[in-house]
C-alpha cells in the first residue's frame, strides 16, 4: 500500500543529545532512523511500533521503521524525523537559488514493507 | 634505587585537581548561556550547573578524544604533514570552497576567511543551510530588532513561528523570553503573552498561550493575512481558512492582541527559511514587525542554531562586507546565494577541494552534494569523529571551543561573548591550525606568482 504524506524533518533534543555523545553512537543513530507517524495514520495504514516503511521523496528514497508520535503532536497527513542520513537522503540539490535546499515539507509516498 | 609502590585508587583520586569554572560559556546553542558553573575533574567535567539537557549533555561529553590529532587518507598522520598537505590541496585548487565554521571561535573564522581570500575561494557558513534565507531577506527589508535583555525585560507579547525552542534552545523560554521577571514585567511568565505559531503541536506549544496550527507550507499566507489585518484590510474567511488552515477570526483576535502589545517580539526558526518559499517567508515576517510598529513596539529576531553561526555571519560580513556564500576569485568579494552558496557549489560539481571547519555537510547536505563532496580532496576539522571527518583527505582532531580553547563566540543577539575554557586539550585548536594553513598557502601562492607571471590572470592588477 502506498500513501503520500509531507515529510518535515526536524531538531529534538534527544537528536542533540546524540551529536555530542557522537554521531556514531546510538543515541544519534536511533534518533534519526525512526521515522514518527500520527496515531490515527498508524491506525489507518495497520502499521505498529518497529515495522519498518520505505519514503520517496522526487530525489531519493530511504528505509525506516515508525514510531507513533505523541498523542496530538503531529496532525493526520504529516510525517516527522529528526534531521540526519534518511532526511538527507529524501532532499533535492537545488536551492532554487537561496542556497538552502528545500529541507521541510517535503512530498513524500509511504510504502509499507 | 628505592621504587615508590604503586598508587590505589584512592590515592590516584587524591591526585586528581578539582576545580570550579565559573560564568563559563555554553556553546551548543545560539543562546550562549554564559552562566555555567562547571565542576571539572582532572580532564573531565563531572557537573554543569544551570545548563538545560543539550548543555549538559554539550559539556560532559567532550572529555579528551584519544585519537590522533591527524589522519592523512584514514591513516594517524603528524599535524606538520596534515598543515601541508591542506595546504597543497587548497593552494593547488581552481575552486576550492572553506565552509562550515558555525562551532568555532570568531578568531578561528577571522583566519578562515584570510585563506579563502589568498587562495581565491569560496567561503560560506552554516548559515546558508539555516537562516541564510533570513539574510537575504535582512538585505530586502531590514531587520527590526533588539537584544535578547531587552525582550527579558520588555517583551509582554512573546510569538515563536517555526521554532520549537523547547528542544532546540531549552533555556531560552527561562532565561530570555518567557520566565524571567523583567525591569517592566514584575510578575515574569503572567505578564506575558506566549504564542506558538506551527504545523506541529511540539512541545513548546504546550507552553504557550495560544497556538496556531497553519497548514504546512503557509506560513507565507499567514503573515500576509496578518499584514493585511494589521492593516485593517477586509478579508474573505473561506479563502484565509483555505489558505492557511486557521480561521479568521482566530487571526484578528491575535492581530488585536498583538497591537495591544506593549513591546513585542517574533521569534522565528527554520520552519520558515527551510519550507517553500525560504527568503520571502522570511520577508514577510520582517514586513509585519516593520509594519506593527505603526501601532507599538515590535522587534523580530531569528532563533539561531549553532553556538557561534552568529559570530560567523558578523565575521564574514565584517571581512568581505556579505554575511555568507562569497566568492573571491575576481580578488574581490561577490556574493550571491544560489550561486557560491556550499550546498549549491558541491551539489553542482564546481568546487574541485574543501576545507571543512566545524561541520558535518557529509552528514546533512542533499545526497548529490555529499556524492561530489566525497570525490574530491577536501579537510575537516572536529573534535569529533563525524561521517565528515572519516571521508576526508586530512582530518584534524581538534580541541573543542569553549571547553579546551578561549576566545570570542556572538550571542544570537549580535553580542560578543568571551569563552572560558574547563581544561587543555592535547589536540591543536582550529585558529592554531588554520594560522599555519594560512603561513603556507601564502608561501606557495608566492611561488605560483612567481611561475604565473605572464599567464593572464582574472584578477584585476
Ligand atoms: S540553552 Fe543552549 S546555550 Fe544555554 S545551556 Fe542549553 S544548550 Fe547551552
Amino acid at each position: 500500500m502506498v500513501a503520500s504524506f509531507i515529510l518535515i524533518p526536524g531538531r529534538t533534543s534527544r537528536q542533540g543529545c546524540g551529536i555530542n555523545e557522537g554521531k556514531f553512537n546510538e543515541t544519534y543513530q536511533r534518533e534519526t532512523h525512526l521515522l514518527q507517524v500520527a496515531p490515527s495514520d498508524m491506525e489507518q495504514l495497520g502499521l505498529t511500533a518497529g515495522d519498518t516503511v520505505r519514503l520517496t521523496s522526487d530525489f531519493g528514497q530511504a528505509e525506516v521503521p515508525v514510531i507513533a508520535a505523541k498523542r496530538d503532536e503531529l496532525p493526520a497527513g504529516l510525517l516527522f524525523i529528526a534531521y540526519g542520513d534518511i532526511s538527507s537522503r529524501l532532499m533535492g540539490g537545488d536551492t532554487h537559488g537561496s542556497g538552502m535546499p528545500t529541507s521541510k515539507g517535503l512530498d513524500v509516498t509511504l510504502e509499507i514493507l | 634505587m628505592a621504587v615508590s609502590p604503586p598508587l590505589d585508587s584512592e590515592q590516584l583520586d587524591n591526585q586528581v585537581e578539582h576545580k570550579v569554572v565559573q560564568d563559563a560559556t555554553c556553546t551548543f546553542c545560539g543562546c550562549v548561556c554564559d552562566d555555567i558553573d562547571l565542576h571539572v575533574e582532572g580532564d573531565k567535567i563531572v557537573d554543569a550547573k544551570r545548563a538545560c539537557v543539550l548543555g549538559n549533555s554539550w559539556f560532559l561529553n567532550h572529555e579528551i578524544d584519544h585519537r590522533p590529532s591527524c589522519h592523512i587518507d584514514g591513516k594517524p598522520a603528524e599535524v606538520t604533514q596534515g598543515v601541508e598537505r591542506a595546504a597543497q590541496i587548497l593552494a593547488q585548487s581552481k575552486y576550492p570552497l572553506i565552509y562550515g565554521l558555525s562551532d568555532t571561535t570568531s578568531e578561528s573564522q577571522r583566519v578562515a576567511v584570510s585563506i579563502a581570500d589568498w587562495i581565491d575561494g569560496t567561503v560560506d557558513t552554516t548559515t546558508s543551510v539555516c537562516h541564510g534565507p533570513s539574510g537575504m531577506a535582512f538585505q530586502g527589508v531590514g531587520e527590526v530588532t533588539c537584544s535578547l535583555g531587552e525582550v527579558r525585560n520588555r517583551a509582554d507579547m512573546v510569538i515563536f513561528w517555526g521554532s520549537n525552542p523547547a528542544e532546540s534552545h531549552p533555556r531560552h523560554f527561562t532565561k530570555y523570553s518567557l520566565m524571567p521577571k523583567g525591569m517592566f514585567l514584575p510578575n515574569g511568565r503572567k505578564d506575558r503573552t506566549a504564542v506558538i505559531v506551527d504545523v506541529r503541536k511540539t512541545k513548546s506549544a504546550k507552553a504557550a498561550d495560544i497556538f496556531v496550527q497553519i497548514k504546512p507550507r503557509s506560513d507565507f499566507e499567514g503573515l500576509w493575512t496578518l499584514r493585511a489585518l494589521a492593516q485593517d484590510i477586509e478579508l474573505d474567511a473561506e479563502q484565509v481558512l483555505a489558505d492557511t488552515g486557521y480561521p479568521l477570526d482566530k487571526w484578528q483576535d491575535l492581530m488585536d492582541r498583538m497591537k495591544r502589545a506593549r513591546f513585542g517580539v517574533i521569534f522565528f526558526g527554520m520552519g520558515l527559511t527551510m519550507t517553500r518559499g525560504k527568503h520571502a517567508n522570511s520577508e514577510a515576517l520582517l514586513a509585519l514587525t516593520r509594519d506593527m510598529n505603526r501601532h507599538t513596539r515590535f522587534v523580530c529576531k531569528p532563533n539561531r542554531g549553532h553556538g557561534n553561526v552568529t559570530g560567523a555571519d558578523n565575521v564574514v560580513a565584517w571581512r568581505t562586507g556579505y554575511p555568507f556564500g562569497v566568492n573571491m576569485s575576481r580578488g574581490y568579494p561577490r556574493f550571491n546565494p544560489g550561486e557560491y552558496t556550499a550546498s549549491d557549489v558541491l551539489a553542482r560539481g564546481e568546487a574541485d577541494a574543501a576545507m571543512i571547519i566545524a561541520s558535518d555537510p557529509m552528514g546533512n547536505f542533499s545526497q548529490p552534494a555529499r556524492e561530489h563532496l566525497k570525490s574530491i580532496p577536501y579537510i575537516a576539522f572536529d573534535p569529533k569523529e563525524t561521517p565528515t571527518t572519516r571521508h576526508s583527505a586530512v582530518a584534524f582532531t581538534v580541541a573543542t571551543y569553549g571547553i579546551n580553547v578561549p576566545g570570542t563566540v556572538y550571542r544570537m543577539d549580535d553580542v560578543p561573548i568571551p569563552l572560558r575554557p574547563a581544561f587543555e586539550s592535547p589536540h591543536p585548536s582550529d585558529l592554531e591550525l588554520l594560522t599555519n594553513i594560512e603561513t603556507r598557502v601564502r608561501e606557495l601562492k608566492k611561488q605560483q606568482a612567481n611561475c604565473n607571471k605572464h599567464r593572464p590572470s582574472l584578477r584585476p592588477a
